[in-house]
């Protein structure tokens, strides 16, 4: 196939997930579906537990799936593994590597499974995220770890990235360093990256797309944008609810000082609101929020 | 090219990059054939996501303020003295639409405002 990357038209799915489904005994992701296009940024959230590390080893063929497709760069996740590995960058949450080894030591072992890699740019992004190749994995902070693991992904000409809760337990400072990298990454329009977080301020920035898991199910799979408008955030004084007028929220909050809910933007409940009660514009905090609480 | 977006106006982020790219046309402060940021390095800069940097440009073209050349990049498309005229026009029409509403807390009548702007009007010159 011909590829023309300037026609509106041409969207290869970077990352394809279709029907997919595991057990536990204690636990089920249920029919997942959703897709990545290249060029763009995907925010996978949700409450801790809700599936998103499950999804994303399942993804990494790090667990076996029950049912379902998972194509990545249109080849199939296990028949192809190999190949697909060679051109995914994976920052992972937990620390997958050899605490008493320093970076160089760590860098040795991994670089041979690579067959794109490239020394070079390796050797820049140490410099760069101020990282001592003599330095032994378990002295450096959580910061430093998630930078390593990411100088390690990058330098395989990765085309996409997965990060699972690259920015959980740093401060602010970091997180911010972390999305200049990000960003730096998209100025190639062919990457890809799909992160998961349950601090959605970061994401509120980056992110064209999120997914949104809740108890092994998605909630919504759709251009960030699109779902900050398609809710409203009210506040309003308790006089103003009805039972009926309760039944139409997606979550609702009843104090002694009034009340505040989730609704859809558009539509007569909106319109009725907006004249008895505050209407804002909602983050994704609030909106992950009140669509796990519920009414 | 300045472009400060503010995260509290509740003004949508593309719009308000849309507007104050218009202000940056209209007032020749961006000239002809002027060569926009990238997509990509303008959602960097601004710190927010490709999709909505793209959403503004492709408003933006639409409207005839830039062109897009594949490969290349975005410019200011070459001035339409009526286009301009007609946005610089709906930018007083809105400055004028807040006179009346705050008029309107004052129970100022119309005749009010004009008599306010003949005088004002005088004034200048």
């Amino acid at each position: 196939m011909q590829k023309n990357y300037y026609s509106p038209g041409y969207n290869e799915p970077i990352l394809e997930i279709k029907g997919l489904g595991k057990e536990f005994h204690d636990f089920a992701l249920e029919d997942i579906s959703f897709h990545l296009e290249r060029g763009y940024v995907m925010g996978f959230i949700g409450p801790n537990g809700s599936g998103k590390t499950t999804t994303i080893k399942l993804i990494m063929n790090l667990l076996r799936k029950d049912r379902g497709e998972i194509k990545v760069f249109g080849l199939d996740h296990v028949q192809q593994e190999q190949e697909i590995k060679n051109r995914i960058g994976f920052v992972y949450d937990e620390n997958h590597y050899y605490g008493v080894l320093t970076i160089e030591e760590m860098k040795r072992i991994v670089a041979p499974l690579y067959e794109n890699w490239q020394e070079k740019l390796f050797q820049k992004y140490l410099q760069e995220f101020n990282l001592n190749p003599r330095q032994k994995i378990d002295s450096l902070s959580k910061g430093m770890k998630t930078k390593f693991s990411l100088a390690m992904a990058l330098s395989h000409q990765a085309e996409l990235i997965i990060m699972d809760e690259p920015t959980s337990g740093l401060d602010p400072v970091f997180r911010s360093e972390l999305l200049d990298i990000l960003y730096y990454l998209m100025q190639d329009e062919e990457k890809s990256i799909l992160f998961s977080t349950h601090i959605t301020s970061d994401l509120e920035k980056i992110a064209d797309y999120i997914t949104f898991i809740n108890k092994g199910k998605i909630i919504f799979s759709a251009e960030k944008d699109i779902i900050l408008e398609r809710f409203a955030l009210v506040k309003g004084p308790s006089s103003v609810l009805t039972s009926s007028l309760e039944s139409e929220f997606i979550g609702l909050r009843k104090s002694s000082v009034g009340f505040e809910g989730l609704i859809l933007s558009q539509g007569k409940v909106a319109d009725y609101l907006r004249s008895k009660s505050v209407v804002e514009r909602p983050t994704l905090d609030e909106i992950m929020i009140y669509v796990v609480k519920g009414r | 090219m300045d472009i400060i977006i503010s995260n509290t106006s509740g003004e949508p982020i593309y719009q308000q990059i849309i507007d104050q790219t218009k202000k940056l046309i209209v007032t020749g402060e961006m000239v002809d054939g002027e060569m926009l940021p990238s997509i990509r390095q303008l959602a960097k800069d601004l710190r927010i996501s490709v999709i909505t940097t793209k959403r503004a440009y492709d408003e933006l073209e639409r409207e005839g303020f830039i062109r897009s050349v594949p490969g290349k990049g975005s410019f200011v498309a070459p001035h339409n003295r009526e286009l301009i005229r007609e946005s610089q026009l709906k930018m007083i029409e809105a400055k004028l639409r807040e006179v009346i509403k705050e008029s309107k807390l004052l129970n100022l009548s119309s005749e009010e405002i004009f008599e306010i702007l003949k005088y004002l009007d005088k004034e200048n010159t």
